[in-house]
């Protein structure tokens, strides 16, 4: 599904490499799990792969399905099926969440070539979906994430992603924020996503989310580069020891 | 600029068109004196230093293109009229407690109750600062709506056509609103190819105005306007102004609170697209505070591109004594290139000392992360775009009170954002 090789980026602005030769596979049906200390790159490199300004790659490929997503406009990525749930959802006042939800989900039906959804079947689909995230109506009214707390934006982004059905779901650090019961809120609603012609690459500091979000693939990064790749024992391994022993072992 | 002898003769000549021996006669022999004295503004005056006032100087206008045709703003119940190039359609049957007249069928006859307005609440606007064109508006202005309410909630609406190319127009509306009354009044379209319109208001004490005004979607506007209003104890003045384009557009609010416990609130939006034609879209308040525990506000929002310029120019002036003065103003801008400019002149005056007033000015531009956020969902750049200047606009449009009225509104707004179709 989703096939980094060699990927370089630096800072447009700065100069300054950040990935440094990332190889990354990632299956269709499959979750991989991308751990690493603070700064290692993780964030950029989920902003690389949607097409966030800013960043220049020197070096590699990125492909979705075989196209290039490098080449692409962000929003043509996400008509592809690639969807990444922000690590600080934005706030945008005066813009209904319900008016950006379908006008999202209808710019990827029109550019797909389908039929637009009418107000009437776009309302039962976000309700249906909303009710198994336990996010309540008056929240799809609220302009979108302005007064959400920290559980409640999360499981918007997780809405957002239910609406939109990508195929390839990036989560950066879903988890950063929330209690454990928010965080299991957002998990279950990961899990009911599961489907074997959809990919996850849940990024995160901890442990603790992958006790929830169960990956077939852990891959530890530093540096801008995956040191390590296993299965889950490896989270378990990050929790026991730190990223220490595992920074000194790729050394 | 007009040289002091050209403008003596021209407002000679314009007096001598102007009816004679009626109810306005004293106010327009008292406002050539005015704008004889003060002459007519230069780009060194103050308030003048932003926008260039050689179009509104010219002797004669420039011919305009015809505007662009829209629908009217409206409202269920409304009152309609017309002034094509200045001329007026019309008068509607009023109901009781309303009465509207018009200057040009009344302006011969020596007593009016319009007479203790007419030229009045202009004449008192024009200190500290000059005000010419509204004294120009006043010496000239042969026609006009004159509107009373004494009870019930009419709802006046007024729908401006330029007449013809070349038209320069000179209305002069005189409105009163009584105690426990409240007016409605819509405004829309272009008045000319170079449009003046006065506008005095009274409210008495407990009165009620709204006041909402579209300026058409035309790029070939030159126009100028004033709202001179005084504002009783606990009367409410509430205005708001959408306009698009327009080569020279200068809208002017001169509000005066007189009496305790007032509301004053004036709000505008503005977007500016220069590609076709320049734009220039000045906003001029100016809001006197001059009793115990009342409220002001100015929110303006301008969305400018293709080398756009928006000017603001604010001011709450507390005078002594004004104590419990709460008074708000904001002015943002957003640009959505480098060739586009804001302008902003805020000020404060306060010889009081408990109040309450804070104003701010911004200017920025489309916010890169909320872009990339709604593209990363599949929103196209332009579109995305579009949502974050309604998102900009939202609290100025949330300024206007009426529902409907607002949504008429926000679909011009979604018209030149290129949304339509989407709703
Ligand atoms: N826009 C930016 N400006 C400056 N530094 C940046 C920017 N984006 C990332 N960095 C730097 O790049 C490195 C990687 O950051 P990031 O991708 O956010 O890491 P992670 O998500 O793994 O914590 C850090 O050193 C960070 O400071
Ligand atoms: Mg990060």
């Amino acid at each position: 599904m989703l096939k980094i090789q060699n990927l370089h980026v630096k800072l447009e602005a700065e100069d300054k490499p950040i990935l440094k030769g990332l190889d990354l596979t990632v299956e269709t049906g499959k979750v991989h799990a991308i751990m690493g200390p603070n700064g290692s790159g993780k964030s950029t490199l989920s902003y690389v792969l949607s097409g966030r300004d800013g960043y220049e790659v020197t070096q590699g490929s990125a492909e979705l399905d075989g196209v290039d997503l490098l080449s692409q406009e962000p929003e043509e990525r996400a008509t592809e099926g690639l969807f990444l749930a922000f690590q600080y959802p934005v706030e945008i006042p005066g813009v209904g969440n319900m008016t950006f939800l379908r006008t999202a989900l209808n710019a990827q039906r029109k550019a797909r070539g389908e039929a637009e959804l009418s107000a009437g079947d776009f309302l039962k689909l976000v309700r249906e979906k909303a009710r198994a995230l336990k996010i309540d109506a008056e929240m799809l009214k609220r302009p979108v994430n302005v007064g959400f707390s920290g559980g409640e934006k999360k499981r918007n982004e997780i809405l957002q992603m239910a609406v939109l059905e990508p195929k390839m779901c990036i989560l950066d650090e879903t988890d950063s924020g929330l209690d454990v019961d928010a965080m299991k809120l957002v998990a279950d609603g990961v899990n009911a996503l599961r489907a074997p012609d959809r990919a996850f690459l849940v990024i995160t500091h901890y442990q603790r989310l992958l006790d929830h979000i169960r990956p077939d693939v852990v891959h530890i990064m530093a540096d801008g580069r995956i040191i390590k790749t296993g299965g889950p024992e490896l989270a378990l391994e990050v929790e026991q020891n730190g990223y220490a022993d595992l920074l000194a072992e790729a050394k | 600029m007009a040289t002091e002898a050209k403008l003596r003769d021209d407002l000679d000549t314009r007096l001598r068109d102007a009816p004679r021996g009626g109810f306005t006669q004293a106010a327009r022999v008292a406002a050539r004196a005015r704008l004889l004295a003060m002459g007519l503004p230069g780009r060194r005056d103050e308030y003048w230093r932003f926008t260039d006032p050689a179009e509104l100087n010219a002797a004669l206008p420039v011919a305009a293109e015809d505007p662009v045709a829209e629908a009217p703003l409206s409202a269920d119940g409304a009152l309609a009229l017309r002034f094509d190039g200045g001329r007026a359609g019309p008068v509607p049957a009023a109901p009781a407690g309303c009465d509207i007249g018009l200057l040009g069928a009344a302006d011969a006859s020596d007593i009016h109750w319009a007479g203790s307005i007419y030229g009045t609440l202009e004449a008192s606007g024009q200190m500290p600062v000059k005000r010419p064109f509204a004294a120009l508006n006043t010496v000239t202005a042969t026609e006009g709506l004159l509107l009373r309410v004494t009870s019930g909630k009419p709802v006046v609406q007024v729908e401006y056509g330029v007449g013809s190319r070349d038209s320069d127009t000179y209305l002069h509306h005189c409105i009163r609103v009584a105690e426990g009354a409240e007016l409605t009044l819509i405004e829309a379209g272009r008045a000319g190819a170079r449009s003046n319109i006065v506008i005095e208001v009274d409210l008495a004490p407990g009165a009620r105005f709204h006041h909402i005004r579209a300026q058409g979607r035309d790029a070939d506007r030159r126009t100028i306007t004033h709202i001179f209003a005084r504002i009783s104890a606990g009367a409410s003045f509430k205005s708001f102004t959408y306009g698009e384009n327009g080569r020279l557009t200068r809208n002017e609010a001169i509000l005066d609170i007189v009496g305790d416990h007032a509301v004053a609130h004036v709000a505008g939006v503005a977007l500016g697209n220069g590609a076709v034609q320049p734009v220039l879209q000045d906003d001029t308040v100016f809001i006197t505070h001059g009793a115990v525990g009342c409220e002001s506000r100015q929110v303006y929002k301008k969305v400018l591109r293709n080398g756009a310029t928006g000017v603001f120019q604010g001011k709450i002036l507390v005078k002594p004594g004004a104590q419990k003065t709460d008074g708000y103003q904001i002015s943002q801008s957003l640009l959505l290139d480098e060739d586009s400019q804001f302008l902003a002149k805020p000020e404060l005056e306060i010889y009081a000392d408990d109040v309450k007033c804070s104003h701010g000015s911004t200017t920025g531009a489309i916010d890169e992360t909320a872009l990339f956020y709604l593209r990363s969902r599949g929103v196209g750049k332009d579109r995305a775009t579009a949502l974050l200047v309604l998102s900009f606009l939202a609290d100025a449009i949330a300024e206007i009170e009426d529902p409907a009225l607002a949504d008429q509104i926000v679909a011009r707004l979604e018209d030149w954002l290129g949304l339509g179709e989407a709703e």
